[in-house]
């Protein structure tokens, strides 16, 4: 048998209950640490929902995009050497493309509620259409 | 160093004792609290009760933890640009007094509290302000433009940095960090690639002119908060810097502040300083200050010594720096409008 609950089931019972019975009862500053508290709890579990496949994804991309696979951070480092000297440019789509998808799975998982996160979703939206 | 469990108990004494010394009245039981501010400094709220009755004051002060940053002017700096500025009709808190080491208040200022909201989702929001909003991108290019007009002759010494500057700063800063992020690669070359002709006068930036560094009333910006990051350089800065996506706080269709266009704001600046400043420029820098965004969030994101765990505010805003990769990225790479 599976070990049950999952860890990001935990995380968002932990963080209702935090959100929806102890919160309401703080004000000002210990209010103000508790909110920002329960989003760190809120982004710990969706890394731990999405955060495997983000990197999977990036790495697949990136070993495309340099035509080898080293490793994700080797292949980051790699990359930041490729655009600091010029070899990869915006000019490229594939580049383009590479940095705006790691930038919005990012952005889910750490900031889901940002503007310009819920701008690009719309706009994926349309796009399907 | 300060401890900081203690810090309330202590704090009054010493504030009330030093009210006393300077014949302000005492302070008023109960009545101190802690604004939820910057990481790098703490804001206290209270009352003095003197002749006139209760006084709305603010104590501002370098946090026991405050990291050392190149970045920042020391806050007895910042009290004598406050003063200045106020002078040249720049709307601004009243400093009431500069700490000094006999107050045992650790270093700081004290302040007029001016009424008003400073919380710019409040701003943004709140029906009070909704017959204000209009106007603030226009009066914010007026003070802008106060600002940058201010002598700077006889202003405390500032550090100098034009947009070549900030880069190699900033650029130090990323590699102490150990690098890797393409999307801040991307956004270093093409910022060195574009360098804005430099005046050859460098005049007084704010350095952190947004919203969420206002105070504003039914009436419009009633103060400009928060001077630690002035510098001598390039007025343009102040421009952009308040147009970064961060700064819109969710109403990212509105570039000044949330509130307001461009077009509006360069309105209110030419009116009052006769200069005009192009769209291109303004873009320019808020592609600066959206790199410098993420770069001082990563750097806020750090133990006080190490070892030690983060402030949980501190901690979380390690992780926004994903945002301004985002930002960058609708900057410099934009998706197709739909």
């Amino acid at each position: 048998m599976t070990q049950h609950p999952p860890a990001t089931e935990l995380l968002a019972s932990v963080s209702h209950f935090l959100r929806d019975e102890l919160l309401p009862s703080l004000s000002g500053a210990l209010a103000f640490n508790l909110r920002v508290g329960i989003n760190a709890i809120d982004l710990v579990r969706r890394e731990l929902e999405q955060g495997a496949e983000a990197a999977a994804r990036e790495r697949s991309r990136l070993a495309a995009l340099l035509r080898s696979d080293s490793g994700l951070d080797a292949m980051r480092s790699a990359l930041c050497r490729e655009i600091a000297c010029g070899a990869l440019t915006l000019e490229q789509p594939a580049l383009r493309e590479h940095l705006r998808a790691t930038a919005m799975e990012r952005m889910a998982i750490d900031q889901p509620s940002y503007s310009a996160y819920l701008a690009g979703m719309a706009r994926r939206r349309l796009e399907r259409k | 160093m300060r401890d900081q469990i203690d810090a309330p108990a202590t704090l009054a004494k010493e504030l009330n004792a030093l009210l006393v010394r300077l014949g302000r009245g005492k302070l008023k039981d109960g009545s101190l609290v802690r604004l939820t501010a910057g990481a790098h400094q703490e804001t206290w709220a209270f009352e003095a009760i003197g002749e006139a009755g209760a006084v709305p004051l603010i104590l501002r002060r370098l946090s026991a933890d405050a990291v050392p940053s190149e970045m920042t002017i020391d806050p007895e700096t910042e009290a004598q640009l406050i003063r200045r500025a106020g002078q040249c009709g720049v709307p601004v808190a009243a400093v009431y007094h500069i700490l000094a080491p006999e107050d045992d208040l650790g270093r700081g200022f004290l302040s007029e509290r001016v009424a008003g909201e400073s919380l710019a989702r409040r701003i943004l929001r709140d029906p009070a302000f909704a017959g204000i909003r209009p106007r603030l991108a226009c009066q914010c290019g007026d003070i802008a433009a106060r600002i940058h007009a201010m002598p700077t002759e006889g202003l405390p010494p500032l550090k100098i940095r034009f947009a070549a500057a900030h880069l190699d700063e900033l650029y130090a800063l990323y590699q102490s960090f150990g690098g890797g992020s393409p999307v801040f690669e991307v956004a270093f070359r093409w910022l060195r690639e574009h360098l804005p002709k430099q005046a050859t006068t460098p005049r007084l930036v704010h350095g952190d002119f947004r919203n969420g560094n206002l105070i504003v009333g039914p009436d419009g910006v009633r103060a400009v908060l928060d001077w630690e990051l002035a510098h001598l350089g390039d007025p343009a800065e102040d421009l952009g810097w308040i147009t970064v996506n961060s700064w819109r706080f969710g109403v990212i269709d509105q570039p000044v502040g949330g509130f307001g266009s461009v077009e509006q704001m360069l309105k209110g600046y030419r009116s009052a300083s006769g200069e005009a400043c192009d769209l291109a420029t303004v873009r320019y820098w808020r592609t600066l200050g959206s790199l410098r965004w993420g770069l001082m969030c990563r750097s806020m994101a750090q133990p006080p010594r190490p070892g030690l765990p983060m402030a949980i505010e501190r901690a979380m805003i390690g992780r926004r720096v994903s945002e301004t990769e985002l930002d960058l990225l609708d900057i410099l790479a934009p998706e197709g409008l739909l």
